[in-house]
């Protein structure tokens, strides 16, 4: 038989591509249709946050976290504030804390959302992010009338949140729990069961819990491959002790147990909103943020009386508030996984050093390993699996 | 969760690592409730090895890797390693130092997941790490020249990018600022800032020049 010269094929997949999620250019290496190797050239939405926030004051870093993972924004603030109040050693008010586990869980939500439905387009469905998509609307209608922006809220800060939720509010978000259950499972319905997106899902991208652990994985990828592990629970911050709350786990650690895990997730968030929305409405009024004055500043009518408030109030939004020298890490459970603040302070007004730690780029690191072998469409799924959004991979 | 042989207090857990570790460990200390060690980096892999592999520690999950700069030190780069043991649910933060010059073993050996941070850490600073099996820049431009997250790297960076519509291309000329970078220096002039008054010349031995 004639040997014939075979020769690997390589080809660029992005960086404009509508299955990479964003900006994500890979190199891909083919034998055929199977992928020898994946090199992702990432960066090309580096935009050099970490720099910038150490040439800002605190509070002015707060809005350069809503850009990370831009579809869930004050999960990431809320990693910034928990590290800055940890720094500082200050409270949060009750209030407070309740509408941050309430916004979190909303966060979660959004982001869950569009990285189920569109997982689903990268495999072939256009009905499902439709579908979701009018939900995620609404929750950012919700974002915008406690906050006033859609998407980059800058609403978690250090000392609390900016502003309380007025209580038509709160009861427009209770009204919306439920029936979202129902598109829980019309979204469901035509997923789970269908049988081209578990050909497309089940058994693609396996990953082992030694192997996810390693490789830096957090959230759901080590609860899909059979990790009982989630910060709410185990390491638990603000005040997510006192709700009742499941973590879904799975047992194969391919793409269909990611979706069905963040398929749970979000009806155990329906569960934990309805919880906090119980606890404000029976906890009734209070403060949402310190009052002290020291990192937060006085409301605009205490500055119509008191020149100290208007000192104060200046002092705050020019020079900012002081943070004691140290370091701290500090994560939430962000719906990717586990986001981190690592927070150096040399006790002035800006971060020495704010490493942010994204749980994205770990995931999308690991590409290279959870592709090797597998078809090129599968390339695609497990992309859409490993839910990466460029906003926190490139910072 | 086995509570039995959980080393509960971190600081159990702290003199256990040192007195295992011994002479690879420089320090230890614990602030704000996060255990800190910190480490001889010729020593850095077998000491990252008995943290993952040893029962008492089972640090098995890497978090993050970064680099630090600090120009005044002697060796002005720290890389700061995050590790968590989902086993005990504690987390530890290690550390080395080094210079511009001296490498750092590096993890990938151990933690797969270290290759892309250490990839980062040298595209930031310049830290070199050995036994890294792709050392390239990760997140900065294809051809970019300096360490952005260098203190001594200005903020506006060196050059900037424009479509030419004459060339009909993408290119890079260096940074013109239509308005001087303005680094203002707000902390409070009753604590301690310290400003070069024109006249008199009182407390400060510049000149004008």
């Amino acid at each position: 038989m004639a040997e014939t010269s075979v020769r690997n094929f390589n080809i660029n997949f992005g960086p404009q591509h509508p299955a990479a999620h964003g900006v994500l250019r890979l190199v891909l290496e083919l034998d055929g249709e199977i992928v020898d190797r994946v090199d992702p050239h990432i960066g090309l939405l580096h935009r050099g946050t970490e720099k910038l926030m150490e040439y800002k004051t605190y509070l002015q870093a707060v809005p350069y976290l809503d850009r990370l993972d831009y579809v869930a924004p004050m999960n990431q603030e809320h990693a910034f504030a928990m590290a800055v109040e940890k720094l500082m050693d200050i409270g949060v008010p009750r209030r407070g804390q309740l509408i941050r586990v309430l916004y979190s869980e909303i966060g979660r939500i959004l982001s869950h959302l569009l990285n189920v439905t569109t997982q689903a387009m990268d495999v072939g469905a256009l009905t499902p992010p439709l579908w979701g998509f009018e939900e995620r609307e609404k929750l950012m209608v919700f974002y915008e009338r406690a906050c006033g922006a859609r998407m980059h809220s800058a609403y978690f800060r250090p000392g609390g949140v900016h502003q309380d939720l007025p209580q038509d509010l709160i009861d427009d978000i209770e009204a919306w729990c439920d029936p979202f259950l129902k598109v829980c499972d019309d979204i469901e319905g035509l997923l789970t069961d269908n049988r081209i997106f578990k050909q497309r899902n089940v058994d693609i991208g396996v990953v082992s819990l030694e192997d996810a652990w390693g490789r830096g994985f957090s959230g759901v990828m080590v609860r899909g491959s059979g990790a009982v592990w989630d910060l709410r629970k185990n390491q638990p911050y603000e005040c997510y002790d006192e709700f009742e709350f499941d973590i879904p786990v799975g047992k194969n650690g391919d793409c269909y147990d990611r979706y069905l895990i963040r398929m749970v997730e979000m009806r155990q968030s329906i569960s934990i909103m309805k919880q906090a929305i119980k606890k404000l409405n029976d906890e009734g009024a209070g403060p949402v943020s310190l009052l002290d004055g020291r990192v937060v500043p006085p409301k605009r009518s205490q500055m119509k009386r008191s020149m100290e408030s208007l000192i104060q109030h200046f002092k705050l939004y020019t020079e900012g508030y002081k943070v004691p020298e140290g370091e701290v890490y500090a994560a939430v459970e962000a719906p990717k996984g586990e986001f981190g603040i690592y927070l150096i302070s040399d006790g002035s007004n800006r971060p020495y050093r704010c490493k942010i730690k994204a749980p994205g780029f770990a995931h999308l690191q690991a590409l290279d390993f959870l592709c090797r072998g597998h078809q090129l469409a599968d390339v695609s799924a497990v992309i859409g699996s490993i839910d990466v959004v460029f906003g926190e991979v490139d910072r | 969760m086995s509570e039995a042989e959980n080393l509960e207090p971190l600081s159990e857990l702290g003199d256990y690592i040192a007195e295992a570790l011994g002479e690879s460990i420089e320090s230890w200390n614990i602030s704000f409730d996060e255990l800190n060690v910190a480490l001889k980096p010729a020593d850095i892999v077998e000491a990252m090895r008995f943290l993952r592999d040893d029962d008492q520690t089972g640090f098995v999950s890497f978090v993050d890797l970064c680099g630090v700069d600090y120009p005044e030190r002697e060796q002005r780069f720290e890389v700061v390693y995050h590790l968590m043991s989902p086993k005990y649910n504690t987390r530890i933060r290690a550390r080395v130092c080094t210079d511009e010059e001296t490498p750092v073993p590096s993890l990938t050996g151990i933690y797969p997941g270290a290759e892309w941070f250490e990839r980062e850490a040298y595209d930031m600073y310049g830290i070199l790490f050995t036994g890294h099996p792709d050392l390239r820049r990760l997140l900065t431009d294809y051809g970019f020249d300096g360490h952005p997250l260098r203190k001594d790297f200005p903020l506006t960076g060196h050059v900037e990018t424009r479509y030419n519509d004459e060339l009909k291309r993408v290119v890079y000329e260096p940074v013109e600022l239509r308005q001087e970078f303005r680094n203002f220096d707000f902390l409070s002039p009753w604590e301690g800032s310290h400003y070069d008054l024109p006249n008199e010349g009182v407390g400060s031995e510049k000149g004008s020049d």
